[in-house]
């Protein structure tokens, strides 16, 4: 593999002419509005582009504006699948800033409707991938029916299925009902036969095992080196989860695993998130099993006037895509005087030339699903 | 082994790169994230120190910013002594209040975080700063050292104009190639809105 970085003179080919491709920004399969100008020889890519920005709104510079409690629904629109863990990144980056505690009650909440969210962003990834392979719908909705049943867990407990605007520093804005954990509880219970079936699928059918085994292949310094996180990291063989470095929220109290991957490949992203899914069943059962009773927000904590002692802070979680960070400086006013997101999805872009270098352009096609990219997040 | 804490590091820094010097910037809330500030000269050389350190071996940059720090100005009243001209003309020696404004120069700010892949330990927070926020906003690029770094940089120069000296593509990434200003910045005035014209046929 040639490293895009430092090779980047144009490209002559021996024969033939180079053409340029635009792909996108309206083109399916690039789940938003993406753009990659692609140079080819032949079917063959030789230069890759990522151009993008067509969302963007200036996330950041809105969040600066506004108090640090008129940031959080702001958060739920940049990766609009997950709202429930960018609410969490967020809120973590504060609470570390001004000093804040979170009830336990509260933290057993956050770990399990972010586990809920990583196991639907997982599903539907697996659907849209294998809907770009051409596994014409059936994945996606077996994906999508999983899915309607977290969102509407979501919708019972925040109001909203996607836009939850569920957390606040220092806690949460409402508490489960008993109801609602044991409808959680019975839902756990059926998810690791929707895995099953869902793997059982696609598994060993050699379409997909053709087209993604030793496609997009990331070898393990490269992805280091690209600040690579997530699932895609960990498919390149890094032991490296947030939840498991940082231990952050309660995380240390429940036993997983990390799946890791050996070839770095589509086929190794494909099934490390498949297997995700298995430990995020995991911690839901021992989540929902042991959630104490308790206070879900710490009544001295100021939601509206909080105003942090001048400083700066980073927070991190593991989000389903990646590292979640948001990077926070207070000169000691009422709003942040930096607000700055780490959004792992732009960032995971970075190798997305390398990855499809020499490949053909179909296969473009499933190595930016394999990515799991957001526009929402990409652009701010 | 963990990291030391930042004084050290900032020793360590110092005796293992020569003629590099890093300044501790303390951080006063309770996160207590202290970072260095390196200079220019040094910069990569100090990056690529830590990256390949034995113990520390500090390879994943994650996250890469501007900060704008805007020209501040501080008045203070000082005591001078003047000629004052009294109503019945004669002129007197008086101490009268004066406001002495002084002007300290803004600058752009450029930080990265660094955490370990391979220790699993962090954080290092490094700072870099350009000469002013006009004309030498300039800094060395560390995308040769972290490649992580590449689309991050290209955000802080898009949108606080800040120069990455050395890196490999520094282009627009967010806002159009034709845009000139730099939106994230303190003093950026949004254009104001226009509401288009719709011709209609009545």
């Amino acid at each position: 593999m040639r490293d895009a970085l430092l090779d980047r003179d144009v490209f002559e080919p021996e024969e033939g002419e180079i053409m340029e491709v635009s792909m996108g920004p309206h083109h399916p399969s690039t789940h938003g509005v993406f753009r990659m100008d692609v140079k080819l020889e032949g079917e063959r890519v030789v230069r890759l582009k990522p151009v993008f920005g067509y969302l963007h709104r200036n996330h950041e510079k809105i969040a600066e504006h506004g108090a640090y409690l008129s940031a959080i629904p702001y958060t739920d629109r940049l990766d609009y699948l997950c709202s429930m863990t960018n609410n969490w990144g967020y809120v973590l980056a504060v609470e570390k800033l001004a000093g804040l505690q979170v009830p336990e009650r509260a933290e057993y909440l956050r770990v399990i409707v972010a586990e809920l969210t990583r196991f639907q962003n997982h599903a539907g990834l697996i659907g849209f991938l294998l809907q770009d392979m051409g596994a014409s719908g059936t994945p996606l909705m077996y994906a999508f029916r999983e899915r309607e049943k977290i969102l509407d867990l979501f919708e019972s407990l925040s109001g909203a299925r996607m836009m939850c605007n569920y957390m606040r520093f220092g806690g949460l804005r409402v508490d489960a009902t008993k109801e609602w954990l044991d409808e959680v509880r019975a839902l756990t219970g059926r998810l690791p036969g929707f895995v099953d079936e869902f793997e059982a699928l696609l598994r060993a059918n050699e379409i997909l095992m053709a087209r993604t085994q030793g496609t997009g292949v990331l070898p393990r310094e490269l992805a280091i080196n690209a600040s690579v996180t997530g699932p895609m990291l960990r498919a390149s063989g890094v032991n490296y989860d947030v939840r498991k470095v940082d231990r952050y929220g309660v995380y240390d109290r429940f036993s997983f695993k990390v799946p890791l991957g050996e070839h770095g490949d589509v086929y190794d992203r494909y099934m490390m998130r498949l297997l995700e899914m298995r430990e995020t069943v995991k911690i839901l059962e021992q989540a929902a099993k042991d959630i104490p009773e308790g206070p879900i927000i710490d009544p001295k904590v100021r939601l509206r006037g909080l105003r942090p002692k001048a400083g700066e802070a980073y927070g991190r979680i593991e989000s389903p895509k990646g590292e979640l960070g948001f990077f926070l400086i207070s000169d000691g006013s009422g709003n942040p005087y930096r607000y700055r997101v780490r959004p792992p999805s732009m960032i995971n872009l970075t190798i997305l030339e390398d990855m499809c270098l020499g490949h053909n352009i179909a296969d473009v096609v499933i190595i930016l699903g394999s990515v799991d990219i957001v526009l929402g997040e990409v652009d701010r | 082994m963990a990291l030391p804490p930042v004084e050290e590091l900032k020793a360590q820094i110092e005796a293992g790169v020569p003629g590099a010097s890093a300044t501790v910037i303390p951080n006063g809330s309770p996160s207590a994230q202290h970072s260095l500030l390196l200079d220019h000269a040094h910069a990569r050389a100090v990056a690529e120190f830590l990256r390949n350190h034995n113990e520390w071996r500090l390879d994943y940059c994650t996250l890469v910013t501007g900060v704008d720090w805007p020209d501040t100005e501080t008045s203070e009243k000082i005591k001078v002594k003047k000629l004052v001209k009294a109503a019945d003309g004669t002129e007197s020696e008086q101490e009268v209040d004066e406001v002495r404004k002084t002007k300290v120069p803004g600058y752009l700010e450029a930080v990265y975080h660094l955490f370990s892949m391979e220790k699993k330990h962090g954080q290092v927070v490094l700072r870099l700063r350009t000469r002013n926020r006009t004309d030498d906003t300039h800094v060395p690029s560390l995308t040769p050292v972290w490649r992580g770094a590449e689309f991050q940089e290209r955000e802080a120069f898009d949108l606080y104009g800040i120069v990455f000296d050395g890196h490999p593509d520094l282009r627009r990434i967010l806002m159009w190639d034709g845009f000139k200003d730099y939106p994230m910045r303190k003093d950026y005035v949004p254009p104001a809105d226009e509401i288009p014209v719709v011709e209609t046929h009545s």
